[in-house]
């Protein structure tokens, strides 16, 4: 399956789920603050995308898990390095760059865009086509 | 106290599918003001069973279900509706069957499908699609925010468990 496609299903997945309109739906659009996503609105995303993809996501596979609430990841209520390193490794598919110079743990859920998604997806497919 | 908008449950496939069925009822309060009469306007009442208390009966009934997937240790709480199609109104003297089917559930909650039927006892009784109800359950104890929720169960109480005792259904909470 080739992004494009992947991207093209991505898409409809997050339409069903938010209730967006397509072209809101763009690679840099974030889930939460430009499609409105909330916290219940991840699982629903990762039940419409193993449904759609044909695979199983584990627990923190996808959205951040306990990262943010593990004691020795946070200070002050910013990722220490640690925990940004921990949360990257875990993340492969997210770009964390903007997040490195103010790593609040509020700003955590704002890194999750379409094209993180899409790129979860193909590294997924791509584990397990290997 | 709580309200329960099931009467009973018919069926119970653990972790799959549930049936339960809704009496409507003239003796209910809240389909007297749903819709009341307005003469000025040369309205009669209509008395309809509200959609929501449609969707909280399908939200009751998938809340069982996926509760007794786990044998009722999972604070189970409706967290979103998906999707809610409803073609035709129930009225008094109608019965309403929901069917609620597990999707996909996994530690942090459950998606649920639910087909709405009506009832219509004189028309034959044969159950008549008239809609569907998507819902997402959150296991709120493993929320992804991590605020913490008192020790006891309190989703699922004495209300439930009569509820589902009535129904032949054993439970242990």
């Amino acid at each position: 399956m080739t992004r494009d496609e992947i991207y093209s299903k991505v898409q409809e997945v997050l339409i069903d789920a938010l209730g967006v309109d397509d072209d809101e739906v763009t690679a840099d659009a974030r889930l939460t603050k430009d499609l409105g996503a909330e916290s219940i609105d991840f699982l629903d995303i990762t039940f419409k995308l193993e449904q759609e993809f044909d695979f199983k996501i584990g627990q923190g596979e996808l959205f951040p898990d306990n990262a943010a609430s593990n004691p020795d990841f946070i200070k002050d209520g910013k990722l220490t390095p640690e925990g940004l390193t921990a949360i990257k490794e875990k993340l492969p598919h997210v770009d964390f760059s903007k997040l490195e110079s103010d790593p609040q743990i509020s700003r955590i859920a704002e890194t999750f865009t379409v094209d993180a998604l899409v790129s979860f997806v193909e590294r997924k497919l791509q584990t397990a086509n290997a | 106290m709580r309200w329960v908008w099931i009467d009973r449950v018919l069926e119970l496939e653990t972790g799959r599918r549930l049936v339960a069925i809704k009496h409507v009822s003239l003796s209910e309060d809240h389909i007297h003001d749903h819709f009341v009469a307005e003469p000025e306007r040369s309205l009669r009442a209509m008395p309809v069973m509200p959609a929501s208390l449609i969707i909280e009966g399908m939200a009751q009934s998938g809340g069982i279900l996926v509760g007794h997937a786990n044998q009722f240790r999972e604070k189970v709480v409706l967290a979103k509706v998906s999707k809610v199609e409803l073609e035709r109104e129930a009225g008094p003297g109608h019965t309403l069957k929901y069917t609620a089917e597990i999707e996909r559930m996994d530690e942090s909650g459950a998606s649920v499908n639910g087909t709405v039927e009506l009832i219509d006892h004189t028309a034959g009784g044969k159950p008549q699609r008239i809609g569907r109800i998507d819902l997402i359950f959150s296991h709120i104890d493993k929320n992804m925010s991590g605020m913490g929720f008192p020790e006891h169960n309190f989703v699922f109480s004495e209300t439930f468990r009569t509820l589902l005792q009535t129904s032949g259904i054993q439970v242990d909470f």
